[in-house]
C-alpha cells in the first residue's frame, strides 16, 4: 500500500497546480508576466523525488493543461517532461543539498521552457511574436517565478513529507 | 519514452481533423476537468473582486470626473441618435429594406463564465463553461458588455474554446463608425493591442473614431460577425507617401486581461 502513497501525493499536487494555473494564475499579470505554478511545483517534485518522478509529473501536468485549454495535445507535455527530467537530474547530481538549487532550477527551466515553447509553436505554424514572448514576458515571468519559488518549494516538501514514515535505523545485533 | 509519446500526441493531434479521436478524448477530458475549474474559479472570484475593488479606488476620483464629462457628451448624442434611429426605421420601412441578421435582435445569447485562461503568451484562447449542449457551434461570435471578444474555435460537450481578438490568427472586417472607412482588424505588436489593416489611403480616419464590425454578404457568403458590434477606438493613425494603406492603431474596448463572463451569440436562424 505504501509505495502508492508517494505517487498519489505527486499526482494530487500536479493536478491541483495545473487547475490553479489555468483558472487563477494565468489571469495574474504583473508587468506583462504571469507566474507558472505548474513549473514551480514540478521543480519542487523533481528536486525532492528525482528525475523519473520529474519527467512523469511533467508529462501529466502538460496533459492536464493542454486538455483544460483545448490546446494542441502534447506541446506542454513535451516541454514539461524534459524540464522535469532535467531538474531531477540536476537535483540528483550537482544540485544535491544545495540551498540555491530550487532558484537555479526555476530560472533556467523558465527560460528554456519559454524558448522551447517559442520553437515548438513556430514549428507548428503558430503566429507568435518573439519580442512579446522573450523581451516583454520572459523577464517578469522569471522574476515572479523566483519570488514564488521558496513558498511553493516549502509547501511541496511539506506535502511530500506528510504521512511518510521516516526511515528507521536498521536493527543490528552485536556479536561476541 | 514520455518525450516520444508527447511527440506522437502532437503529430496525431496536429494532423487529424477537429472531429478526430484525439480531439474526442480531449473533449471528454475537458468535460471531466470542468467541475474542478468552475470550483477553483468560484473560490478565487471573491479575492479577485476584492482586488479589483481596491485597485479601482486608486483611480476612482479622476475616473469619476472623466466619466461625468463623457456622460454629458453621450446624453446629447443619445437624443441625436434616437432621432436618427427613428428616421432610419421609417426609411427602411418605406424602402422595404432587406438586411443581414442584426445585432442583437437576430441572435440568442448563451451567457457563460470563463473557466480557463491561456497559460502562456503563446495562446490567446480562453475556455468557457458552455459547449455544444448549449447550442454553441464553431465560429459563433463572442461578445461581452464592452464589445467583441472573439470567436468560438473549438467546441466540446460542455465546454468551448474562445479565440480572443488579440490572437494573430483572427481578423475581423470592420468599419469606422464616423467616416465609414473599412479595414481588417487584427492583433497589434504589443500584447492586447489591435491594428486596422487595409484601410485605403483615399478614405478618412480620425483619432478617437470608433471601429465596429462591418458585417457583409457576398453571394451565399455572410460575415460570421453581425454588423455594429463595438471593437475599439482609434488611438493613433498615420500615413506616409510610401504606404499603400493607413497605419491605424486601435485601443480595444474589451479588457482582455480581466474577462470574467462572455456572451456567445447564437443565430436565431440556426436549425
Amino acid at each position: 500500500m505504501r509505495p502508492l502513497v508517494e505517487p498519489a501525493k505527486v499526482a494530487v499536487l500536479i493536478f491541483v497546480a495545473a487547475i490553479l494555473q489555468v483558472t487563477i494564475f494565468s489571469d495574474v499579470e504583473i508587468l506583462g508576466g504571469t507566474p507558472d505554478v505548474v513549473l514551480l511545483t514540478l521543480m519542487a517534485i523533481a528536486l525532492l523525488r528525482g528525475s523519473i518522478y520529474g519527467a512523469a509529473a511533467g508529462f501529466a501536468a502538460g496533459l492536464i493543461v493542454d486538455t483544460a485549454n483545448l490546446a494542441t495535445l502534447g506541446v506542454t507535455s513535451l516541454l514539461l517532461t524534459i524540464a522535469g527530467y532535467w531538474i531531477g537530474r540536476y537535483g540528483e547530481t550537482t544540485g544535491r543539498d544545495r540551498a540555491h538549487a530550487p532558484f537555479v532550477s526555476v530560472a533556467v527551466a523558465t527560460i528554456l521552457v519559454q524558448f522551447g515553447a517559442l520553437f515548438l509553436h513556430y514549428m507548428l505554424g503558430d503566429d507568435v511574436s518573439a519580442r512579446v514572448v522573450l523581451l516583454d514576458a520572459l523577464p517578469p515571468k522569471v522574476a515572479l517565478n523566483l519570488l514564488l519559488t521558496l513558498p511553493v518549494y516549502a509547501l511541496v516538501r511539506r506535502v511530500l513529507a506528510w504521512a511518510t514514515e521516516p526511515e528507521g535505523a536498521t536493527e543490528v545485533q552485536l556479536l561476541g | 519514452m514520455l518525450v516520444f509519446v508527447s511527440i506522437v500526441l502532437i503529430t496525431i493531434y496536429f494532423r487529424e481533423p477537429s472531429g478526430g479521436s484525439l480531439h474526442g478524448v480531449q473533449s471528454a477530458g475537458a468535460a471531466v476537468l470542468r467541475p474542478f475549474e468552475v470550483g477553483a474559479e468560484r473560490v478565487a472570484r471573491p479575492f479577485r473582486d476584492a482586488y479589483g475593488w481596491f485597485a479601482g479606488l486608486v483611480h476612482a476620483k479622476s475616473e469619476n470626473a472623466r466619466l461625468r464629462h463623457q456622460l454629458d457628451l453621450y446624453s446629447q448624442q443619445v437624443i441625436q441618435n434616437q432621432t436618427a434611429g427613428r428616421q432610419n426605421a421609417d426609411l427602411k420601412r418605406l424602402l422595404h429594406y432587406v438586411g443581414l441578421p442584426s445585432f442583437p435582435a437576430g441572435y440568442n445569447y448563451v451567457a457563460s463564465a470563463i473557466t480557463s485562461r491561456p497559460p502562456s503568451e503563446f495562446q490567446q484562447q480562453v475556455g468557457i463553461a458552455a459547449g455544444s449542449v448549449n447550442g454553441i457551434r464553431v465560429n459563433d461570435p463572442v461578445v461581452n458588455a464592452d464589445g467583441l471578444v472573439g470567436l468560438v474555435t473549438q467546441v466540446a460537450h460542455n465546454t468551448a474554446q474562445v479565440t480572443l481578438l488579440t490572437d494573430p490568427t483572427l481578423h475581423v472586417s470592420a468599419l469606422d463608425e464616423q467616416t465609414g472607412a473599412a479595414g481588417m482588424v487584427g492583433h497589434g505588436q504589443g500584447r492586447g493591442t489591435l491594428i486596422v489593416d487595409r484601410v485605403q489611403k483615399s478614405l478618412t480616419v480620425h483619432q478617437g473614431d470608433w471601429f465596429v464590425t462591418q458585417g457583409w454578404k457576398v453571394g451565399n457568403l455572410t460575415s460570421i460577425y453581425p454588423p455594429g458590434i463595438p471593437i475599439g477606438v482609434i488611438s493613433g493613425a498615420s500615413l506616409t507617401d510610401l504606404d499603400l494603406y493607413w497605419q491605424v492603431q486601435l485601443r480595444p474596448r474589451v479588457d482582455f486581461g480581466s474577462l470574467q463572463d462572455v456572451l456567445v451569440l447564437v443565430p436565431k436562424t440556426r436549425k
